[in-house]
């Protein structure tokens, strides 16, 4: 139970594009076209859980014992760069077409601060759920919020690709053209996602 | 181009919001009141300046292969230092911003000015290049941070001039794509040409 209200808080509720604002640029930088927004979600689902897992798991058994958490943001920088780096390698070797349809998003996603946003959050913040107390995430938990968290991004980005194809055929006033447009449609897009609030 | 060039060229013409939409994370998430806005351009601005003088100084000594791996652990170094800073001077506005401070690694604003600014020139330049595009952020930040202060309270800088309550929404999410889309329709009419 516990389970679905965090993957329902992290889908819907406080997603993390419309709520909470982390991963704007690539955002707005490749949701043009459908295909193209959903190879970068794909590509943000497999890097988020991954890198959530590696850096739960070297704050709590590297940095914490050692006193050494202030260096959280230089180490999981790192270790996302390296983690991208390494994902891009194996799966040129192991899945030629998947690195085909990931290939090119996977080097912008070190800059994707939703990546590092998570991978932050999850070690340094209290999370409620369903009513229950405000508690760490364990590492299930942090594993299970941070691959919701990266559906709730994909799903944003697949109905906002949605919506932009339709706006680009549209007669949209000669300051609103490109990128204003678009930020008034997150906008309102936002407004309708806040109707999910309250209900976990 | 001129010292001076270089630090009003980022105030309109480079803006680095309204223009070349970097680092839009943080303008969008810390924007709910004209102060928060303020503080992260200052923060933002501090790093950018340093980090610009740091990178400009090693960058004829980092191999070219691993010149962005170099550059972020400088940047990183310095938000880090910032982060100290902050929670000793300024606990509060630190408490408030949270998680953007950090997430000032990522900002592609000061990636970018490394790459595309710092390190092709001297270290004086490119603290001038820093303050210029940092003191646009500042401007964008604290202006979207006014307007969304006005319309979600009522209030400016925490002076409250409109009694009754103000349009909530504006203080959250959907407030800031919203006043953000229509900034920059009237930047792109007026400021841009």
């Amino acid at each position: 139970m516990e389970y679905l209200f965090i993957i329902i808080s992290a889908i819907f509720v406080n997603n993390i594009m419309l709520a909470q604002f982390l991963g704007t640029c690539p955002f707005i930088g490749v949701s043009n076209k459908l295909s193209t927004a959903t190879g970068m979600s794909m590509a943000v689902c497999f890097v988020m859980t991954l890198a959530t897992l590696v850096t739960y798991l070297l704050n709590k058994y590297l940095l914490l014992p050692l006193g050494l958490d202030f260096l959280q943001t230089i180490a999981f920088i790192l270790v996302i760069a390296a983690l991208v780096q390494m994902v891009e390698i194996v799966l040129k070797k192991v899945s030629p077409s998947l690195y085909q349809a990931l290939g090119i998003y996977l080097p912008l996603i070190t800059t994707n601060c939703a990546v590092l946003g998570v991978a932050i959050n999850v070690v340094t913040k209290q999370f409620t759920f369903g009513g229950g107390p405000a508690h760490m995430l364990n590492l299930g938990e942090a594993v299970v919020y941070s691959f919701a968290t990266a559906l709730g991004y994909g799903l944003a980005m697949v109905i906002f690709a949605g919506l932009r194809e339709h706006l680009a055929l549209n007669d949209v006033p000669e300051d609103f053209k490109g990128v204003p447009i678009a930020f008034i449609t997150i906008g309102i897009l936002a407004l309708a996602f806040m109707g999910f609030s309250g209900i976990v | 181009m001129s010292k001076w060039q270089l630090i009003t060229k980022g105030l309109v013409k480079d803006n680095p919001t309204f223009v070349l939409l970097l680092g839009m994370c943080p303008t969008l998430a810390t924007t709910t009141s004209a102060i928060n806005g303020l503080s992260m351009g200052l923060a933002t601005l501090f790093v950018l300046v340093l980090s610009n003088m740091a990178i400009s100084a090693i960058a004829p000594v980092v191999p070219d292969k691993v010149h962005i791996p170099v550059y972020i652990v400088v940047i990183a170094t310095f938000v880090t230092l910032l982060q100290f800073l902050m929670q000793a001077y300024t606990p509060d506005i630190y408490a408030t911003l949270g998680l953007f401070i950090p997430l000032i690694v990522v900002n592609c604003i000061v990636l970018g000015r490394a790459e595309a600014f710092a390190n092709k020139h001297g270290v004086v330049d490119s603290a001038l290049d820093g303050l210029g595009v940092g003191a646009g952020f500042i401007i964008s930040l604290t202006v979207l941070g006014m307007v969304r202060e006005i319309l979600g309270t009522g209030s400016v800088f925490g002076w409250k001039f409109i009694t009754g309550d103000g349009i909530l929404a504006f203080v959250m999410a959907p407030g800031a794509f919203l006043c953000m889309g229509y900034l920059m329709v009237l930047f792109n009419k007026y400021l841009k040409k």
